[in-house]
């Protein structure tokens, strides 16, 4: 039995994702879009705080909210007037993109409940994820060791410097 | 009442829907990178509430999330730059305009 808050909380924080995820695709500003994406953002972070994750949502908040939709909010100015409304959706190409979801999220839904003899499963306790453990096997090589993919990340955003410095450059 | 791992993964399914929805009938590309970061967010959430339901004090989808976090926000920035270098040779970044490989 859970107690009384962590359920008030819940709700709050299923029905925030859901209602800024319907918004942020269906309002035809886009600079509201980005908006409500960092409400749905923030809406995740919570919930994984609510999970006992603590280091994954203060990464969830700082990179996404904090780093992602700042840069989307400079394209966003850069490339558009102020206020202005974007381009209005044709009916038929509506109809096709809400049938696809639609479709993707019934197959999806009957795979759940259909398949899945752990959807009835609760939070056990507490995790026992210490910053401290969490560090060591960020930076270890033994079996549950993530050296290898920490490198290749790293790896990677030189990549992604060096690329956006060669792309953004003008000619 | 208590809270069971359906109830986290309704929330993620509609995030998800709404991630395809954006994506296919959208014109803007920053439009569609912002559904893209919902499609992205909802999988993330999917890895942690699997991990943390069904494997307590193993943390597989923790990291993966942590690498797919670092990984989208690269892929966004890449993204937004060459977007903002289209907008400057033909000041428009609306997808149908866009039908020339080189300007």
């Amino acid at each position: 039995m859970e107690s009384v808050g962590n359920i008030i909380m819940y709700f709050i924080i299923a029905i925030a994702i859901i209602a800024f995820s319907v918004l942020t695709v269906t309002t035809r500003k886009i600079l509201r879009s980005a908006t409500y994406l960092l409400f749905v953002l923030f809406a995740t972070a919570a919930l994984y705080f609510q999970m006992d994750y603590h280091f994954l949502g203060a990464v969830q908040i700082a990179v996404y909210a904090g780093g992602i939709v700042v840069l989307f909010v400079f394209a966003i100015l850069l490339t558009h007037k102020p206020g202005a409304d974007t381009q209005a959706i044709t009916s038929h190409r509506k109809w096709l993109g809400v049938a696809v979801a639609m479709i993707g999220a019934l197959v999806c839904g009957y795979a759940l409940f259909s398949y899945g003899g752990f959807c009835g499963k609760q939070l056990i306790g507490d995790d026992g994820l210490s910053i401290d453990r969490l560090g060591q096997m960020l930076l270890s090589t033994d079996k549950f060791g993530y050296l290898l993919p920490f490198e290749a990340v790293s790896v990677l955003l030189l990549a992604c410097i060096i690329g956006g410095v060669v792309i953004a450059r003008r000619r | 009442m208590n809270l069971t791992l359906l109830m986290y993964l309704i929330p993620s399914i509609i995030m998800f829907g709404c991630g395809v929805y954006g994506f296919l009938t959208r014109k803007n590309m920053i439009a569609i990178m912002i559904s893209l970061e919902l499609m992205l967010n909802s999988v993330d959430i999917n890895f942690v509430v699997f991990n943390r339901f069904l494997f307590p004090g193993q943390f597989e989808g923790m990291f993966f999330t942590l690498f797919a976090i670092a990984i989208a926000a690269a892929e966004t920035a890449l993204a937004l730059a060459i977007i903002i270098n289209v907008f400057r040779a033909i000041k428009n970044v609306d997808i149908n305009q866009i039908n020339k490989l080189k300007f």
